[in-house]
């Protein structure tokens, strides 16, 4: 596709200005095209002005300001999250980022993130511990497995998971999922308890609104997510590599093994930082399935607690003074840097990768 | 398909060696976990459909469903409908498009045609990337932080619109600028050489080539948009009551309504809950199908 537009592009003022010698100087992208007449049939009449039609100027103008106001949007996001905070954040009674507890009353006034980032990437990490090797599989059985002419409707299914808004998965995991899995999380309890992540925690196991039951439904929200990705990458290995190692005798699992793995490594690993990305800001799902407590997060998979996304969601009705909306907000921007950093290192694993493209 | 049965099957059988029994297990161990690995997925997806549908679908037949709203019902009379939820969820999706996929048309036009390598389009694809990494909650509390604390208007339906649209612009940029790039060159070079300028050949020739699948990738942004619960929650109030203003007073939503009703702790409230379940899921669906037909009527005539 670059090679296409690379022939296309930069030919274009090269064939146009040949004729008229040096008239065509500075000749912005957009200039052959208008000048393509004046070129061929004008040569007389005006031969030292390139003529830019108007709607030519207004055209890209517009696109150009698109551009650069979603560019702009991202800034002003930091920004305005920024600017709002601050003045919480210096009326605040505890330290921000150290302080456990989270009391935005106008009373009290004394709220620390640390505990709702603990939950927040406890939980998203979980949830990425499974969802990591089922998706792996999934992608690899679409690619590499499943029969050709059933991949795509077998990946639409996949892709259908993606579908599902995330209330509905809520509801679905705090009313069906959860009391389903505890019989589970009762025994992992019982038999692995002495372990800190299977302690007793601070929800009840009976209902089931736990990081554990979270992480299992986020772990499904992620599946599509990391799949798409993924399975995009492993498409693209060499068949030449593929049909050498058959030559070799390899076993399809060998094949696997040394060429597709090796070859979407990176892709997978950033298709799962991308799912982590999303993990780290669910809201809704988390925030139903969740049940809110007092007591610190104790690194157990069977404490209730809240995300920060969840926090903020628990709370947002009740927005009313700005300065307790501006502690929440606070807590938006440590979420909204976390997700970026996630985002931007996501990105960079595949940057240097051309074969990708 | 050829390919695929000659790399399935050698032409000959390897006549030199046995696979050994612990190469042979390892292979038929590996695809058996392949295969239950996409087990994993579907489990979940029927048994969340199966679960909405067998609680929610029985209460969605009624026509009162569809044209009533729940103004005045106590938390333990059954009856009326979601048809308050369901035009504000229309409202917000549609207000949303019409903002979003302007910008997002122009940003993919910019991304293709314009700005190929400059330092800008570098940016912009990094910032698009960026967008549709950020968390719904997070947009909504800009939009909050912006529209409410800074301007000091009152929480509407607009201004989830307005976090939506956040959301939805990476969407329809990246299907767009996918779209945008398989449009052949040979069409724009023919077009120039007829001495249409380049703002037209973008507008006439571009992007209806690409058309159908730009309107299949709109729906499916609307689509998700409609389903995000974090903007409304933040945004908006729930009232029962149907209200048309998108900048005036509150307005309900199906998340909206889900997220409200599921604190009513009775059957009537249970029955609200997932009978709006089962409306969003077919909402969603109708959108998606929505899409693909009109990729079909307004695909271009191909030989």
């Amino acid at each position: 596709m670059s090679e296409s537009d690379t022939v296309g592009r930069p030919g274009g003022p090269g064939l146009a200005g040949a004729p008229r010698g040096g008239a065509a100087p500075d000749t912005a992208p957009e200039a052959p095209i208008s000048s393509t007449p004046q070129g061929s049939g004008g040569n007389a009449t005006e031969d030292t002005k390139v003529i830019t039609r108007p709607g030519d100027k207004i055209f890209k103008a517009l696109t150009v300001g698109s551009g650069g106001f979603v560019v702009l949007m991202i800034a002003l996001i930091g920004i305005f999250l920024l600017i709002q905070a601050i003045p919480s954040l210096v009326d605040d009674n505890a330290n921000f980022l150290f302080s456990r507890d989270w009391n935005a009353d106008p009373g009290v006034f004394a709220f620390g993130v640390l505990d709702l980032l603990l939950v927040t990437v406890f939980s998203s990490a979980f949830a990425l511990l499974i969802a990591m090797p089922v998706s792996l599989g999934i992608a690899l059985f679409l690619t590499q497995y499943a029969p050709r002419r059933l991949s795509k409707p077998f990946a639409y299914l996949v892709d259908l998971l993606a579908a599902v808004p995330s209330i509905i998965y809520g509801l679905w995991g705090a009313y069906v999922l959860a009391p389903a899995l505890s019989p589970i999380s009762a025994w992992l309890n019982d038999t692995l308890g002495f372990l800190p992540i299977f302690a007793q925690g601070s929800s009840n196991l009976e209902i089931g609104q736990t990081i554990f039951t979270a992480g299992i439904v986020l772990a499904v929200m992620l599946l599509p997510i990391i799949t798409a990705i993924t399975r995009e990458v492993f498409d693209r290995t060499p068949p030449m590599q593929i049909e050498g190692a058959l030559a070799l005798g390899a076993t399809k699992w060998e094949v696997v093994r040394t060429t597709v793995l090796p070859f979407g490594r990176a892709g997978y690993i950033s298709a799962s930082m991308l799912g982590l990305g999303r993990a780290l800001g669910e809201t809704i799902a988390v925030m139903i399935i969740l049940s809110a407590t007092d007591k610190h997060f104790s690194w157990t998979l069977f404490d209730g607690g809240d995300t920060i996304a969840s926090k903020i969601a628990r709370a947002a009705q009740e927005f009313n003074d700005p300065r307790g909306a501006g502690a929440y907000i606070a807590a938006g921007l440590v979420l909204f840097v976390l997700t970026f950093v996630v985002n931007a290192f996501a990105r960079s694993i595949i940057a240097g990768h051309k074969e990708y493209e | 398909m050829t390919a695929a049965t000659d790399l399935d099957r050698p032409a000959s059988m390897p006549a030199f060696q046995e696979i050994s029994p612990g190469r042979r297990f390892k292979n038929q161990l590996a695809t058996v976990l392949v295969g239950l690995a996409f087990l994993a997925a579907l489990a979940p997806l029927v048994w969340l459909l199966v679960t909405v549908l067998v609680k929610g679908l029985k209460y969605v037949f009624s026509l009162d469903w569809w044209q009533k709203s729940l103004a005045g019902l106590t938390p333990r009379q059954f009856g009326g409908g979601v048809y308050h939820a369901i035009i504000g969820t229309l409202i917000e999706g549609l207000v949303c498009a019409v903002i979003a996929v302007p910008i997002a048309i122009m940003v993919a036009v910019y991304l293709v045609e314009y700005g190929k390598g400059s330092r800008l389009a570098r940016a912009v694809t990094f910032t698009v990337d960026i967008l549709s990494g950020v968390p719904s909650i997070v947009a909504a509390l800009f939009v909050y932080a912006l529209w409410v604390t800074t301007f000091g208007l009152p929480r509407s339906a607009f201004a989830v619109a307005l976090a939506l649209v956040l959301l939805m612009i990476p969407v329809v940029v990246r299907t767009t600028e996918e779209l945008l790039k398989i449009v052949p060159d040979e069409l724009r070079e023919a077009a120039y050489a007829l001495g249409v300028p380049k703002w037209k050949t973008i507008v006439k020739i571009v992007i209806p080539t690409a058309l159908s699948g730009i309107v299949t990738g709109i729906s499916l942004a609307i689509a998700r948009v409609m389903g995000e619960t974090a903007p409304v929650l933040v945004l908006v109030g729930y009232n029962p009551f149907i209200n048309n203003d998108p900048f005036e007073g509150n307005m309900a939503s199906l998340p909206l309504l889900m997220t409200n009703e599921r604190l009513t702790t009775t059957a009537a409230g249970e029955a609200r809950v997932w009978g709006a379940a089962v409306t969003l899921i077919l909402i969603i669906t109708v959108f998606n199908l929505l899409g693909s037909l009109i990729s079909r009527l307004t695909s271009l005539k191909t030989k």
